[in-house]
């Protein structure tokens, strides 16, 4: 059937969407590339030519400036600690609780399921959960930036479901073999459940790598700023340098090329996590859409 | 007599059920460190609200502080602020769902009219980009593009017609600017669903319709867009369950005191006047307040999914 549509108003129609498309494609991306070429640009360049992506005169200055800051080093490394740390905490966390609520024979499941079920629609709000962050001491520690939201309710429920769609003879055959439970889920559940591993790790690595919310709230130490944090400053609170923030400058800071290449450095590590993002996700959002 | 019967029949109910947690004991630990999660991060602060109901002092702590019952609520309520950020809610979600909420849906079916698979496959991991990078990044991003005084956008305006606009401090570019971001960042993530939904989509039917002289018009009216209903009530009904839930980050980001009038809503105003000003309790209680109607809108919602004939939410 494909070609069968080739005529007259559908040609015309093709012509447009095809045309409308390819705008919508580089509106997506183009503002990207702009910071990427100005990142690399000089700050005369910047200041004089209104749009480019590839600048007339590359230099690495800005790189240059920002990595002789303790600044940026130092919050990539927050971020890193951060986004690594967490996942495999969110990651441990979801799978164990996510497993024994996939099995209906357990006592009490529907008792801790309709208690999450409950969690995802009405919540304590920001002041007591901030109350209860600092009597438990994490205001200014990077805990604070992990546990609080150490498990998605939503990631929880799909994976459940995952493993509630696996064949219960599976379960069954490891029993007999003289598996307990937990060598089960250790040795035949999650060697199946790569592609939601997967999906997962990723959906919580990127949570963690974009958060600078938690961040915002709970750390008054710029010291623990991760990246995302020191970039709202940077580019979005007036009279914030990155000056400001670190002990002793090199050099005069390049201003916006700095801020441009923050930018990229922010950003940098989701395109590298991309092409992985970009297998799995299809399939963990198919899961999302079956219900629990 | 019944009572008698259920008894005896009980008995041996208990009996096994305790010998079916032991034989299971594994999975009540791994199960443990979920659940003290959710009873530490979820259920202590709702706990927590009865602070709501206080004067809670931090050195006085929940137990010692005094209790006012629900004179929070009544300052709020007849306070200026609560029309405004009702408004500012209200308008923010209307917006989002009369121009983003289309948006994804238009774009898969564009999308799946083309049929160069490699142009397609392009397509979609360039729209998809945006989802994956952080606020912080988009609002970064546009304030580049949208400052005055050297933003590309104002450059070529200035080239154009001659004048700048102050997109990032003007209440009156606020609200295009959010709806801009939410279309710029989500669309392209929005069609992943549809497009699933369109790929399920039974050729046969297609087939059938161009036997019968459908056109290509009368066939996306008639095929394809009663094969996307059901996903589109229920992202529709779901959005109207978050209703009140305009995205906190983002307007954090980009909110200023120029554009505050407009800028904005519960969740904001319970981070400015909690965490920055320190009045807990009076911002519990607008978060508190934020939180039943939410709850209201989402049970509605599933109700009005049930009736149109869909599965619901729960």
């Amino acid at each position: 059937m494909h070609r069968m549509h080739n005529t007259g108003p559908g040609r015309v129609f093709d012509i447009f969407n095809h045309v409308f498309l390819a705008i919508v494609g580089i509106v997506t991306v183009v503002p990207f590339l702009y910071v990427v070429g100005g990142s690399f640009a000089t700050e005369s360049e910047l200041a004089t030519r209104s749009f480019f992506i590839i600048p007339n005169e590359i230099t690495t200055n800005a790189y240059d400036y920002i990595f002789s800051t303790n600044a940026v080093l130092r919050s990539l490394g927050v971020s890193i600690l951060v986004t690594v740390v967490g996942t495999v905490i969110s990651m441990i966390l979801t799978l164990t609780m996510a497993y024994p609520l996939s099995r209906k024979t357990m006592v009490g499941r529907n008792l801790i399921l309709n208690l999450i079920l409950f969690s995802m629609l009405f919540s304590g709000g920001m002041i007591p959960t901030y109350l209860l962050v600092k009597g438990l001491g994490l205001l200014d520690s990077i805990w604070a930036l992990i546990l609080p939201l150490a498990i998605n309710p939503f990631n929880l429920i799909i994976v459940k479901t995952f493993f509630q769609q696996l064949p219960e003879e599976l379960e069954d055959a490891s029993k007999i073999d003289g598996c307990t439970e937990f060598q089960t889920f250790w040795r035949v559940m999650l060697p199946l459940s790569k592609p939601v591993i997967a999906t997962f790790t990723l959906f919580y690595a990127v949570f963690y790598w974009n958060d600078f919310f938690q961040a915002l709230l709970y750390l008054t130490d710029t010291t623990k700023w991760p990246i995302q944090l020191l970039l709202q400053q940077l580019v979005m609170v007036a009279n914030t340098g990155l000056g400001d923030l670190q002990e002793a400058s090199l050099y005069e800071p390049p201003e916006e090329s700095v801020k441009l290449a923050v930018i990229v450095v922010a950003t940098v590590p989701i395109l590298l996590f991309y092409p992985f993002l970009q297998k799995h996700f299809a399939k963990g959002v198919m899961l999302g859409s079956v219900k629990g | 007599m019944e009572n008698v019967q259920e008894q005896t029949v009980d008995q041996p109910k208990k009996k096994s059920k305790w010998n079916q947690i032991l034989k299971e004991k594994w999975l009540y630990f791994m199960v443990l460190p979920g659940l003290i999660y959710f009873i530490l991060f979820k259920y202590v602060p709702m706990w927590g609200i009865v602070i709501a109901f206080q004067d809670y002092s931090p050195f006085l702590g929940v137990w010692e502080s005094e209790w006012v019952g629900f004179e929070h609520f009544q300052y709020f309520f007849s306070n200026p602020d609560f029309l405004r950020l009702l408004r500012n809610t209200f308008i923010l979600a209307l917006y989002d769902l009369v121009f983003f909420f289309p948006a994804p849906i238009i774009l898969s079916l564009m999308l799946n009219e083309i049929r160069l698979s490699f142009y397609k496959r392009t397509l979609q991991t360039l729209v998809y980009v945006p989802h994956f990078m952080s606020w912080v990044i988009i609002a970064s991003v546009s304030y580049v593009f949208l400052t005055t005084g050297g933003g590309v956008v104002n450059e070529l305006l200035s080239g154009l017609i001659g004048k700048e606009v102050n997109f990032l401090s003007s209440p009156d570019w606020f609200r295009p600017m959010i709806i801009g971001q939410i279309m710029w960042k989500e669309t392209g993530w929005g069609t992943v669903i549809f497009l699933a939904a369109l790929a399920s989509v039974d050729q046969e039917q297609y087939e059938a319709a161009i036997v019968d002289g459908a056109g290509r018009f009368r066939r996306l009216w008639h095929v394809t867009l009663p094969a996307l209903r059901s996903t589109i009530v229920i992202l529709l009904i779901l959005r109207l369950g978050n209703f009140l839930d305009t995205g906190f980050q983002q307007i954090y980001l980009m909110s200023n005191s120029l554009n505050r009038s407009v800028a904005d809503v519960f969740d904001t105003y319970v981070y400015f006047v909690g965490i920055t000003e320190g009045a807990f309790s009076y911002s519990t209680a607008v978060g508190l307040f934020k939180s039943i109607v939410g709850i209201v809108l989402i049970v509605g919602a599933d109700r009005l999914a049930k009736k149109v004939g869909e599965s619901g939410l729960f």
